[in-house]
């Protein structure tokens, strides 16, 4: 990862100290928001960077991407057994297992393939289709589902990249689609103008959310992790008032549901009717690239990225930390407003209290196994969108509940946040390199001490 | 080093692990081999019958099992494959449709409102395949859906004349989960059921938590927070109600513990279930439970599975009433005793009156058909 700021060598070489006290003044340093001179005292004593790179959970969002590949790995081998282990099969077989121990290796191993095959069919190819498209389809179902995914993951990884955990897309997805769907079915617009409109409204609605979440942890010192938390709450209980709303409901009806959206407001389907793959996909690779852009390329982004290593240091280099802990939530904001477009103006074309799914929750993950970056998030959306595109299929051929496709989510990121369980199961801990030893075990202890 | 100390404790536990599973192997896998090649299942029919739920899954102690129970019921009695799928959110309903009408469904039953704008998309665009929703009905009718609805308020106004001919404070209660048409109606009926009992007897039983003419009352604010259940119906204990109606699927056990702490408290209250008979699906609460508003989801999914595959399929509604038993009052099981000839009499009575139609119960959110 070339835009890894530096500062991380020179933690790795600081004088030995407690790993516990480091990992606890780590915890300190990201939750607290290291941006007043009192918030760590800890992290001051130990000798350590303050806000430094070396804390527990920009380790965990930044480390290697190779921990991330045999991560996912390990999910899925773990999820096949799950999926084998509730298998009637395979428990038929066990109770022989002596007499016949193929039989119950076979069960467990068709259960799981074929649970995986089916996951794969539903969310890439299709074999048993008629047609090329009717082939393809599930990959371009991955796409849709990933869409919303990608988006809210940049605005999670945008923010870490700057220091703020921002575990507040869920909220800023539901602001989003409201005065997005908001404006889709209430305005009567020309074709174009009407989409744009949507499109600006689920981005301001967004921006906005987020950038209050900035504003006050920029004038307060508000912790965003709190925050961000109520403000998922509270956005998600303003939107069932407003449900509850006639101006909010269909004419004639009380259920807690929008009118459908104008067909001007809806994104177009870009590969045609049959496919529910639409234009929001195509933003969504455009906010990656302007996102990377943002990141690596300009001014802003290299603000973010020195106010996420150090804001005491960016601060004393003469760069606005309160401006750019705003800006950088504003925009994170109005990425997971993209998403909150893509759901209202893409996929679900109205507005219920399920706007949001657990998009904005499953967005942490997935900048979490992307590693904070632009393309790596990107590439864990669409393994996530994968997975829920093809856990559909899985569970109407095998039966199996679409409950293992959130285990395996879930296991990846248990996996992720302890990479030297990885590292042992797959014998990559490194043992013979002397002068490596000690900032590794080091480093390990403290992450393990965490996990 | 840490990592060297954890070494040899890291080897112990695993072979400890492998100890234990290992031996747990060997306790069960003792067992003999069958002969092979055993016989598969008789595949009676090749109809298929489908159900999709909505994000509350087929566990929910509501219309989603009460469906699925009956599409299961279906699969035995009259021999058809059954495929379920359930949405873990809002955005799965169209993908699982789809995916259910490339399975070769003959009909599909889809649970709830919130599908049913999926579904209308489905039955537009596959016109021979047949759907059922649970729940919902559409303004204009489509051709392939056959909407499954109920009149619960005239269950529920039973509900509420047997609560207010039993409270002995003179106070009853009823909460709902979220404010929706199918959950108001089984408060409208209740609140109107006192109020028939009011007028009729000339007395003044308190309602709480809900006022008809407003339209307001108390909410948990969702079907799964058994705890806001609780505290609800222990406000209502305290504000003097003694009989309470949780109108909110599995919440309702909130309601049920507060109500058993409230009787080993040496008060004597009184639960009344919701949707299917709560002596039967919830017997934690048998020795508070009263009666319970029965909606017969099941038996409606049976009965439809049957004509479409006799080749009946209709999309006219199908309407649970007290008339055609698809709503009804639960018996009293352990209050058999306790609740007064005269007042089972009038219940009797007030049912007849409803299925004569010579007593109208009137919800804002009954359908409308």
């Amino acid at each position: 990862m070339p835009e890894n700021p530096k500062p991380q060598h020179a933690a790795g070489e600081t004088p030995e100290t407690a790993p516990e006290q480091t990992a606890a003044a780590a915890a300190v340093d990201t939750a607290g928001g290291a941006m007043e001179p009192s918030a760590v005292p800890a992290t001051a004593q130990s000798g350590q960077l303050p806000g430094g790179p070396d804390t527990v959970l920009r380790k965990i969002f930044t480390g290697s991407g190779m921990v991330s590949v045999l991560a996912v790995l390990l999910a899925l081998v773990i999820g096949g057994l799950l999926i084998a282990s509730t298998d009637k099969q395979v428990a038929a077989t066990s109770t022989y297992l002596f007499a016949r121990p193929a039989d119950f290796l076979a069960a467990v191993w068709n259960a799981a393939t074929r649970s995986y095959i089916a996951l794969f069919q539903g969310s890439v190819f299709n074999p048993r289709g008629n047609t090329a498209a009717a082939q393809f389809a599930p990959f371009t179902e991955t796409l849709t589902i990933a869409t919303p995914l990608i988006t809210a993951g940049l605005g999670v990884a945008l923010a870490f990249r700057a220091g703020l955990f921002n575990i507040g897309a869920q909220g800023q997805i539901i602001m989003a689609g409201i005065l997005a769907a908001w404006v889709g079915f209430a305005l009567d617009l020309p074709l174009g103008l009407h989409l744009l409109l949507v499109l600006v409204a689920g981005i301001i609605g967004g921006a906005v959310w987020g950038g209050l979440v900035g504003l006050l942890k920029a004038r307060t010192g508000a912790h965003e992790v709190i925050l961000t938390i109520m403000f998922n709450y509270i956005a998600l209980y303003f939107l069932r008032y407003l449900l509850n709303t006639p101006a909010f409901q269909r004419p004639g009806e009380t259920n807690p549901i929008s009118p459908i959206l104008e067909a001007s407001a809806v994104y177009p389907q870009i590969l045609g009717g049959q496919f529910r793959l639409h234009l929001g996909f195509v933003l969504a690779i455009a906010a990656t690239v302007l996102v990377w852009w943002l990141l690596n390329r300009s001014t802003v982004g290299f603000e973010f990225r020195a106010v996420g290593a150090n804001p005491k240091a960016a601060q004393t280099a003469g760069i606005n930390v309160s401006r750019a802990t705003i800006l950088v939530m504003a925009i994170a904001g109005g990425l997971a407003g993209l998403s909150g477009v893509a759901q209202v103006a893409g996929t679900e074309k109205v507005l219920t209290d399920g706007v949001a799914a657990t998009y904005g929750f499953d967005a942490i993950t997935v900048a979490l196994l992307g590693r904070s970056t632009p393309w790596g998030t990107f590439a864990a959306g669409l393994l996530f969108g994968a997975f829920r595109a093809g856990a559909v299929q899985m569970q109407i051929q095998t039966g199996t509940p679409i409950d293992i496709v959130l285990v395996v989510q879930s296991l990846i990121v248990l996996f992720i946040a302890a990479p030297p369980l990885v590292r042992a199961v797959f014998g990559l801990n490194p043992r013979r390199k002397k002068p490596a030893r000690a900032a590794k075990s080091r480093r390990a202890a403290t992450t393990g001490g965490a996990a | 080093m840490k990592t060297s100390l954890r070494a040899p404790f890291k080897r112990g536990s695993l072979a400890g692990l492998a100890t234990i599973s290992a031996s747990a192997l060997l306790l069960s896998a003792c067992g003999a081999a069958p002969e092979a090649g055993s016989g598969s299942s008789a595949g009676a029919t090749d109809y298929t019958g489908c159900i999709v739920s909505d994000s509350g899954g087929f566990d929910d102690q509501s219309f989603n099992q009460s469906s699925y129970e009956g599409l299961k019921k279906a699969e035995t009695d009259l021999g058809i494959k059954v495929n379920q799928v359930e949405s873990k959110t809002n955005n799965d309903f169209d993908p699982n449709l789809r995916a259910m009408v490339s399975a070769g469904c003959d009909l599909t039953v889809t649970v709830g409102y919130l599908l049913g704008d999926a579904t209308k998309a489905q039955a537009t665009a596959n016109p021979d395949s047949h759907f059922a929703i649970i729940d919902f009905g559409y303004e204009t009718p489509i051709s392939n859906v056959k909407p499954i609805i109920y009149d619960t308020a005239q269950a529920a106004f039973m509900a509420g004349y047997l609560a207010a001919g039993s409270t002995k404070t003179g106070t009853v209660a009823t909460f709902g989960g979220i404010k929706i048409p199918t959950v108001t109606i089984f408060m409208d009926g209740y609140a109107d059921g006192v109020k028939y009992y009011n007028e009729q007897k000339g007395k003044d039983v308190k309602l709480l938590g809900w006022n008809k003419e407003a339209k307001d009352g108390s909410f948990t604010g969702d079907f799964e927070k058994q705890d806001v259940g609780k505290q609800l119906t222990q406000n209502f204990l305290d504000s003097g109600a003694d009989i309470v109606m949780p109108v909110a699927g599995p919440v309702g056990k909130g309601a049920g513990a507060a109500l058993k702490e409230a009787k080993a408290a040496g008060k004597d209250v009184k639960l009344i279930w919701v949707d299917s008979d709560g002596y039967l699906t919830a017997p934690d609460y048998k020795d508070i439970m009263l009666s319970s508003v029965m909606k017969e989801m099941g038996d409606a999914v049976e009965t439809v599975v049957k004509e479409d595959k006799d080749g009946k399929f209709s999309n006219t509604p199908y309407v649970g009433t007290l008339a055609n038993e698809g709503v009804k009052l639960a018996p009293f099981h352990d209050f058999e005793s306790q609740v007064p000839a005269e007042l089972k009499a009038e219940l009797d009575q007030i049912s007849k009156d409803i299925v004569d139609g010579k007593l109208k119960v009137v919800s804002e959110s009954s359908p409308k058909v």
